[in-house]
């Protein structure tokens, strides 16, 4: 039992369904994050990402299948310390101070940091005689994180992290997540920003209507959105553009001038076409961009499903 | 990758549900800085002790004690229930801002949350009815034997519990910082018609009647049955229905909200 906790994964979610009255929110997510992994948890709103977390918070229970954190409940998880959630906004009393809240948090967990060796390393130190109503919106996310780090957590999931934050910011944010990470901190993140996750994440978990529609590296990702882009520039382009467009993996072909430009799942065989057979030089072969793989992978290609429920589960999630 | 950093076995559970004294310090402190709290539990009531304690026929005898002793224990009923009801009204204010979904990811259990709640609404009841007695004994008017004063104050206190579900309810239905400006002029209107102000003696028969069946007119019998010696048993039964309505109410808007903490 005992190695069992010790070695169990950080997040494991086993059939987990989650359903508003008729509304699928969750339908049926099979998901293993092991220990040390920066997760980004990707999706269009509605797609059951919010669900999700508030499910791994023990916030809500799965109308069917298990949700286990560390090998335990999540409310017993959260009772010891080992999971941590930053979100976007809320959160946070107006009336207190700064370091009012930081000493509220701090006293629920046995054997948090001093308040303020919590303060100085957020870098909250200088505000921390300032109500909490009158700090600006980066100062009131950094008192997040600050209350998220206290409890020294296993688990750590943020909601759009860095929205609002510069470009400088932004980078400095993930190397300290990073860094974390590096001392087996899981870290699960749910983001828009599809460069983001290509950029930080270890792991990139595709939801799409209450399910995973893909789950893999960012390179994984990409190559899953089929094909490459390969460019040319030829002497007869409409001649070679008819040429490409009969051979076998290639799914589209635009002829713009002296430029032939092919879609294609078989990008090499294409490419030694061209070099080999034809006198195309300028030859650029490039993968789709993440926005791309994102948009193909989560589009609404399934018929089985309806716009109604789609609405539906968007509008509970805005709702909540 | 190392996780021996992260090892869950050695993680402890606060004890008592995290409950603590850092915990009641900062919540008491929050309540005695806001201002708009104090003058409606401490500086209120005071005030209207003062000026109703004075008018005449003031000594006029009541049950063991006089008139102004009458109008000091009701008046200390009055702002222990603003005072309850305006920390009622804040658990709903703090849920709509997302604390007490963030309190949710503490260790923090929601019964010590709400026993947090409650000791900070008696501490706050227990300075209102201080400071109306006080102001009281100052004024030297009231009169009354030294346990009924004891006696009143106390059951004043537990009868704020009936406000601070109110206090609960009414923050649930009106959503943000205005519940007390519902409740304050809510509550006088109560106290009036409770016979707070005023002994229902004087009321019109068919506002007696209609007296009697709201909710500040029970706990403010019982509150004075040490004084007054008199208790009908419609008082009690009165006072333990509204009990029971407003805690279904608070309890009832509560669970409606916990579809997303």
């Amino acid at each position: 039992m005992l190695t069992a906790v010790i070695n169990a994964p950080a997040i494991q979610l086993s059939g987990v369904r989650k359903e508003f009255g008729s509304v699928v929110a969750v339908d049926g997510i099979d998901l293993t994050v092991q220990r040390g992994e920066v997760v980004a948890f990707l999706g269009p709103n509605g797609a059951g990402k919010t669900s999700t977390i508030d499910m791994v918070l023990g916030l809500s229970r799965p109308t069917a299948g298990t949700v286990e954190v560390l090998g335990l409940e999540p409310r017993a998880a959260i009772a010891r310390g080992l999971v941590s959630a930053v979100m976007q906004t809320g959160g946070l009393l107006k009336d207190l101070t700064v370091r009012e809240t930081v000493a509220y948090t701090a006293s629920l967990f046995p054997g948090a940091a001093p308040v303020d060796e919590v303060l100085d390393r957020a870098g909250i130190a200088g505000i921390g005689d300032r109500k909490v109503g009158k700090c600006s919106g980066g100062e009131q996310q950094r008192l997040r994180f600050a209350m998220a780090l206290l409890p020294d957590p296993a688990l750590l999931l943020l909601d759009e992290p860095t929205t609002g934050m510069d470009v400088e910011g932004r980078r400095s944010f993930w190397a300290a997540i990073r860094q974390d990470a590096g001392r087996g901190r899981t870290v699960l993140f749910a983001t828009h920003y599809l460069e983001e996750a290509d950029q930080y994440a270890d792991r990139i978990v595709l939801v799409s209507h209450g399910r995973v529609v893909a789950d893999g590296s960012g390179s994984e990702i990409k190559a899953l959105s089929s094909g490459r882009t390969v460019r040319a520039t030829v002497g007869d382009a409409a001649a070679v553009g008819r040429q490409l467009q009969a051979m076998a993996g290639v799914d589209r072909v635009e002829v713009r001038g002296d430029t032939v430009i092919a879609h294609a799942k078989e990008s090499d065989a294409v490419a030694r076409h061209l070099l080999t057979s034809t006198d195309a030089r300028d030859l650029e072969i490039t993968a789709k961009g993440i926005e791309e793989a994102f948009l193909s992978l989560t589009g609404d290609h399934d018929p089985s499903r309806t716009g109604d429920a789609t609405d539906a589960a968007d509008r509970q999630e805005a709702l909540q | 990758m190392s996780t021996t950093a992260y090892d869950p076995t050695t993680r402890r559970v606060p004890p008592l549900g995290g409950f603590n004294l850092t915990l009641l310090r900062i919540e008491l402190l929050r309540m005695l800085r806001n201002r708009r709290t104090v003058m409606f539990t401490l500086v209120l009531p005071a005030a209207l002790a003062l000026s109703f304690g004075n008018q005449k026929g003031a000594d006029q005898t009541i049950g063991s004690g006089n008139l102004a002793a009458y109008l000091l224990v009701s008046m200390a009923l009055y702002g222990a229930a603003l005072t309850a009801a305006a920390t009622g009204s804040m658990v709903a204010m703090e849920r709509a801002l997302g604390w007490s979904r963030q309190l949710r990811l503490t260790p923090l259990h929601p019964i010590a949350y709400i026993l947090t709640k409650a000791l900070v609404a008696l501490s706050m009841g227990a300075l209102a009815i201080a400071s109306v007695n006080v102001v009281g004994l100052l004024m030297g008017k009231a009169s009354m034997p030294a346990h009924i004063w004891v006696a009143s104050a106390l059951l004043a206190l537990v009868c704020t519990m009936t406000f601070a579900a109110l206090g609960v309810f009414v923050g649930y239905i009106v959503p943000g910082e205005n519940a007390m400006q519902i409740l304050g002029p809510g509550l006088a209107l109560l106290s009036f018609l409770g016979g707070l102000f005023v002994p229902l003696s004087q009321f019109a028969d068919v506002v007696r009647h209609i007296a009697w069946w709201t909710p500040m007119y029970g706990v403010a019998e019982i509150v004075r049955a040490p004084l007054t010696h008199e208790l009908p048993w419609y008082a009690v039964v009165n006072a333990i229905a509204w009990l029971a309505l407003f805690v279904a109410g608070a309890a009832w808007r509560m669970s409606k909200d916990t579809a997303r903490v």
